[in-house]
């Protein structure tokens, strides 16, 4: 938790992101955007629209998917975090991830970490979903390269994946 | 043929592993020691003169970088075609967001609140806004006639049909402007350095365009500017020209400073400031048989181009060299202007002028079915090019292609005949369906001579490791440049996919392979990176270090003894024009492009009466384009093409006021989401290509110039209601379906 | 990013009391901040009045959705997945899960909350028309109590709400009264996911002898605030659903809405697509076969 030591100033932020506890002194106000980015070096995340429209921000905090640009860190105090870079074990790449790059569901990139984290929490919630619950569970990341077909594919094939049977 | 083994597969995308991993380096993504965060004071109206700029004396501008045009070495411009584009205001303002001074901080935060506190006063000046207040001319605010360009193509003699037609067709076609909206924003660093000049890394699709403009403008000689390209967002030409006024900026403030400096814009100011596509305007007078033949026509085609020339002369020849589509005109005189008015200039976007008047051709295509009373699949079928004959430049169609076989195979895969039959007798309810198509064809690869004035170089290296590199300058932004140019070289050089690198694009290593443009790559500089890849290994036959035929681990064992006693392997190759290939630049007339790939595209739509909305139900996109070189990446392009078509035709609207974008947020420039797209369904046809690598066309710009003019036909066979202007938005439905409704 | 994070102060006391009780010891000092996803923007983008923040972001007494027999007591801290996850949400008032799927994404239904949405008071906002129609009423919360109050009439003007300065939401009600009725609601946006509303109704409405028992009909996008259409709804009672009558409710629907033009779309547009959707309910009340 938070132990404040001046409200005016920075505050020091205890997270846990991707399995690893991390400690921030930070501007409570910063966005939990630019304290991936700048703090941590977590660059995956990225800023696309300031507004949380393009959904290229998009992380998971306590497993639900959020936009970071809208989240003052201090509201992220405590929370376990996931973003793209802790979805991959080592070298092996977790099966969205081998699916979209195998159903061609990243061009230029840019929406990619935030599509497949948008992609995690979708099938965390329905591991077996139509292209209907695709498309909505989505609908909050913008892509401008794949008019998301092929987005959809590399879903259903990771879903496929993880229930074989 | 022989059997490929790499092309026509889908391998793994060469950096996908780095995108789907967060790997993947951005400009956004980088940092250097010492680097300060710059920006841009604009200006706030279309035209004036400056009076006075003022700082608020509550800050220290003594902390500050500031430059001003003064400060710079060589020429006041964006160095590209007519160099009229200042790189700071200097006097005088011509559009909104102009750019006047740059700052640097340290601090971003401050810096922002540093460029809200300098103030700029104007002498206002009248400003224009429409093609029609620029053609009348009240106000001259460009040369002495509004005018950037002009075009004039004459084929047969166009006075003579008029007298022995049977009907005439006119129509007027509107298309207005569309933001590129790469989700990646436009963003530079650069460093200066005594010794070593300029060097920029920048999100960008055309290093050495940045390259020749740096130098002119920071006075520097070529090897004392390097432009390196990192991995870039999206592009879609959004950044062929512009990156080189953000590097101008960050590298005035680089010098000034000493420091490195970075430039990222963020949403708001990308969207207002940057280019967009050429709003249009377009007329055509139609001379027609009896059996609904073209006899001939003019057309009158006039683009927007903004406050400055910038690119609008070549937007303009691709879309006046495309304004006849692929139909036979025996007579035709297109007369085509780009002019100027109070924007900030408008620029490269994916068609690049063809979207643009193949709109109004498919449109009006349309218009004369209903004339003629026959079907829009009639009239086309009755239109299209046949083989020897000639376009509206008087190219000759050399290669076989059945546009009414074509055409025939989208309607079947589209069920369009029996859809529209049946929309036609479902009357009842709100929902409305109706199908519409369109049919295109799109030159690959720069217009005329164009290609022969680039002259592109490309490079392929063996490593001291035993694989290869392939050196050019052509820039991966999505549509899979790295992948394309390694499986080529693969192919060539009968190696694995994995033998073969492609080195990031810094014009310090690689040769100048041309602009990432024009759907060039795959097809021009495909066939040189072949045309390289043989030179080297032609190296190592000649050196009796390989056989003519060879394994993989053959060829790298003789590419590492190579390097190993003569340190370099390397090969150049150079373009060399076809032969008997012309092009007369001055009559606009001859061969416009090496190849054209053609389409037939086919929309069904459903049109709510209740709420006025169009939604694309069904969207087949059929097209032949030489070689499928890559099956998932082909389709790629081609789905997020028609993506961005359909919201060309229907979502995406610039709000203008005074010349300035006023919905410049993701929340009120509307891109389709994953909710609003059908399945878009995606097929090739493929007749090879002697011009193109592995007989390839370009592809990358084709799926643009489709979707509008099929989904306005649809619209209207949905409707009964004529619409000849896109975006087409609920409201402007609402207000053609209401006219005699109320009062 | 317009904003300077080292200008603002943000504090989180993790209990109810402790911010009521600030609310009321440095009046209007502080801005409560839910989720964010109304407020972050205005402050990205430059435009945030306020310096002070307090979260109520997680407060434990605004969460919850409490289901008792006569009605159903929602946190003004549920997000909208709460709201489409509750069951009895889903079954009794399809109009306000309609509305939480219509809200945003997915990401931004995880953080937006039905008490931000009814301060931040947006006259488009996607679930306040469902809190008219549904006749929701508000417990609000200070340290001088609480007070329970009706959803209709809390909005005085544009962005301006019945709140004192030092007041909270605590819990939206809503009465278990409206299952049997036939429930209709629809936004119309720009595009199918993500869009602020042009116009969006939400209604609901019953039969006895083919003709109109009850009803209520909200719009939202047609007027400065969120509008619960009474008169319209005073001439349709007791009527028979008939083309005339039809029309004539389109005509009250018309003088009943003050649309404008603006960066979305325009007044005419919304004044037919909004004489449409009340059209379209009350036909398919008539179908719907709803009777008391």
């Amino acid at each position: 938790m938070t132990t404040s030591s001046d409200n005016r100033g920075k505050c020091e932020i205890l997270l846990t992101v991707n399995g690893k506890p991390e400690s921030v002194r930070v501007y409570p106000m910063e966005r939990l955007l630019d304290v991936l980015r700048h703090e941590l070096g977590l660059t995956g995340a990225k800023e696309g629209c300031g507004e949380g429209e393009c959904g290229s921000c998009s992380v998971l905090m306590n497993g639900e998917l959020v936009n970071s640009c809208l989240i003052p860190v201090l509201q992220a105090a405590g929370a376990n975090l996931t973003t793209i870079e802790g979805l991959a074990h080592g070298f092996q790449l977790s099966a969205l991830q081998a699916a979209f790059l195998e159903c061609g569901g990243a061009q230029c990139g840019i929406c990619t970490p935030g599509m497949i984290l948008a992609s995690r929490y979708l099938l965390n919630k329905k591991p077996d979903p139509t292209l209907d619950d695709i498309r909505e569970g989505l609908s909050g990341n913008l892509c401008r390269c794949t008019g998301y077909t092929q987005i959809f594919d590399a879903v259903a094939e990771a879903a496929r994946r993880r229930d074989p049977a | 043929m022989s059997v490929e083994h790499i092309i026509g597969k889908s391998v793994p995308r060469k950096e996908g592993r780095d995108k789907v991993t967060g790997a993947a380096r951005y400009i956004d993504d980088m940092t250097l020691p010492g680097m300060l965060h710059g920006a841009t004071v604009r200006s706030q109206i279309p035209r004036g003169v400056i009076r006075n700029i003022l700082f608020d004396p509550r800050f220290d501008w003594n902390e500050f970088v500031i430059v001003t045009a003064k400060d710079i070495p060589g020429e006041n411009c964006i160095a590209l075609i007519g160099d009229d584009q200042p790189c700071l205001a200097e006097g005088k303002v011509n559009h909104p967001e102009e750019p006047v001074l740059l700052l640097a901080h340290a601090d971003p935060h401050l810096l922002r609140k540093a460029v809200d506190a300098v103030s700029i006063e104007y002498e206002d000046l009248p400003a224009i806004f429409t093609i029609d207040e620029s053609e009348c001319r009240s106000q001259l605010i460009w040369g002495t006639d509004n005018i950037f360009k002009t075009f004039l193509i004459s084929k047969g003699d166009v006075d003579s049909v008029w007298a022995k037609a049977d009907y005439i067709v006119e129509g007027e076609y509107t298309t207005g402007a569309q933001e590129q909206l790469y989700i990646e924003n436009n963003g530079v660093i650069a460093v200066f350095d005594v010794v070593q000049g300029i060097t920029v890394w920048g999100s960008l699709q055309c290093p050495y365009y940045v390259h020749k403009a740096l130098m002119a403008l920071c006075r520097l000689a070529e090897d004392k500017v390097r432009v390196v390209q990192m991995e870039t967002g999206g592009a879609f030409g959004g950044k062929e020209d512009y990156p080189s006024m953000i590097a101008g900026h960050a590298a005035l403030l680089a010098m000034k400073s000493g420091r490195p400096v970075k430039i990222i814009y963020d949403r708001l100011e990308d969207m207002t400031a940057t280019t967009k596509r050429h709003p249009s305007r377009t007329r055509h007078r139609t001379a027609v048989g009896r059996d609904g033949k073209i006899l001939g026509g003019e057309i009158d085609f006039t683009i927007d181009g903004g406050a400055y020339a910038t690119l609008s002369s070549v937007v303009l020849s691709r879309g006046t060299i495309h304004a006849g589509g692929p139909y036979y005109w025996p007579h035709v005189r297109i007369r085509a202007k780009a002019v100027a008015t109070n924007a900030p200039p408008h620029g490269a976007f994916r068609g690049f002028g063809a979207p643009q008047s193949l709109f109004a051709m498919e449109r009006h295509m349309d218009r004369i079915a209903q004339v003629v009373g026959v079907s829009p699949i009639e009239i086309r079928r009755r239109n299209f090019l046949k083989p020897g004959q000639t376009t509206t430049t008087e190219q000759t169609i050399r290669e076989e292609i059945d546009l009414g076989r074509l055409l025939d195979r989208a309607l079947e895969l589209s069920d369009y005949t029996a859809k529209k039959e049946r929309f036609a007798k479902e009357k009842a309810g709100p929902i409305k369906k109706g199908m519409g198509i369109a049919a295109f064809l799109h030159g690959a690869g720069f217009t005329g001579s164009g290609e022969r004035y680039l002259a592109s170089v490309v490079g392929v290296e063996g490593c001291a490791d035993g694989s290869v590199r392939v050196l050019v300058s052509s820039t991966e932004f999505g549509q899979g440049t790295n992948t394309v140019l390694c499986q080529i070289a693969a192919e060539a050089l009968d190696l694995t996919y994995e033998d073969v690198q492609i080195a990031q694009p810094d014009t310090n290593q690689v040769p100048n392979s041309g602009p990432t443009v024009a759907s060039r790559t795959a097809m021009v500089v495909g066939n040189l990176v072949r045309s390289a890849a043989m030179g080297i290994k032609q190296t190592l036959i000649a050196a009796g270090t390989l056989g003519g035929s060879y394994s993989p681990e053959e060829f790298r064992a003789a590419c590492r003894d190579y390097i190993s006693e003569h340190g370099q392997l390397r090969s150049l190759a150079r373009y060399d024009p076809p032969a008997g290939v012309f092009w007369d630049d001055r009559e606009y007339r001859g061969e416009a492009y090496a190849a054209f790939a053609w389409a037939v595209y086919v929309a069904q739509v459903a049109v709510d009466l209740s709420t006025y909305t169009v939604k694309v139900e069904d969207f087949v996109a059929l097209q032949e384009i030489g070689r499928v070189l890559h099956p998932i990446l082909a389709k790629g392009q081609i789905t997020g093409g028609v993506a961005q078509g359909i919201g060309f035709a229907l979502y995406e609207k610039v709000v203008w006021q005074n010349g300035r974008m006023q919905n410049g947020q993701m929340t009120n420039y509307i891109m389709p989401t994953s909710a609003d797209l059908p399945q878009i369904r995606v097929f090739f046809e493929e007749m090879g290509n002697p011009h193109g690598a592995y007989g390839a066309k370009g592809i990358g710009e084709l799926p643009m110039d489709g979707p509008a003019p099929a989904i306005v036909n649809a619209v209207e066979d949905a409707l009964g209601v004529r619409f000849d202007s896109v975006p087409l938005l609920p409201e402007d439905v609402f207000e053609a379906v209401s006219v005699g409704v109320e009062g | 990013m317009r904003s300077n994070p080292a200008d603002y102060e943000l504090i989180a006391p993790g209990k109810l009391q402790s911010v009521v009780r600030l609310l009321a010891e440095e009046p209007d000092e502080w801005l409560p901040i839910a989720g964010g996803t109304d407020v972050m923007v205005q402050y990205a983008a430059g435009k945030l009045p306020a310096r002070k923040l307090v979260s109520i972001w997680n407060l434990p007494e605004l969460q919850g959705i409490d289901v008792q027999p006569q009605e159903i007591r929602i946190g003004a801290g549920c997000n909208y997945t709460q709201l489409r996850e509750n069951e009895v949400i889903a079954r009794e008032f399809p109009l306000l899960a309609s509305a939480a799927r219509w809200t945003g994404g997915i990401a931004n239904q995880n953080r937006g909350t039905l008490g931000g949405n009814i301060v931040n008071a947006s006259p488009a906002a996607d679930s306040l028309p469902a809190l008219l129609a549904y006749e929701a009423e508000l417990i609000l919360v200070s340290i001088r109590g609480e007070r329970r109050v009706p959803y209709l009439g809390f909005h005085t003007g544009y962005k301006k709400v019945q709140l004192a300065s030092d007041e909270l939401i605590r819990t939206i009600c809503i009465r278990r009264a409206f299952s049997e009725y036939f429930q209709y609601a629809r936004k119309v946006s720009a595009r199918n996911a993500q869009a602020i509303s042009k116009v969006c109704i939400a209604a609901l409405g019953r039969l006895r002898g083919g003709v109109i028992d009850d009803l209520r009909m909200a719009l939202g996008s047609v007027a400065p605030v969120p509008l619960r259409l009474t008169e319209v709804e005073r001439i349709v009672r007791e009527k028979a659903v008939e083309p005339e009558l039809a029309q004539l409710a389109r005509k009250a629907t018309a003088a009943a809405i003050q649309p404008i033009d603006d960066i979305r779309s325009t007044a005419r547009y919304r004044s037919a697509v909004a004489g449409n959707l009340v059209v379209e309910f009350l036909e398919r009340l008539r179908d719907s076969g709803k009777t008391a």
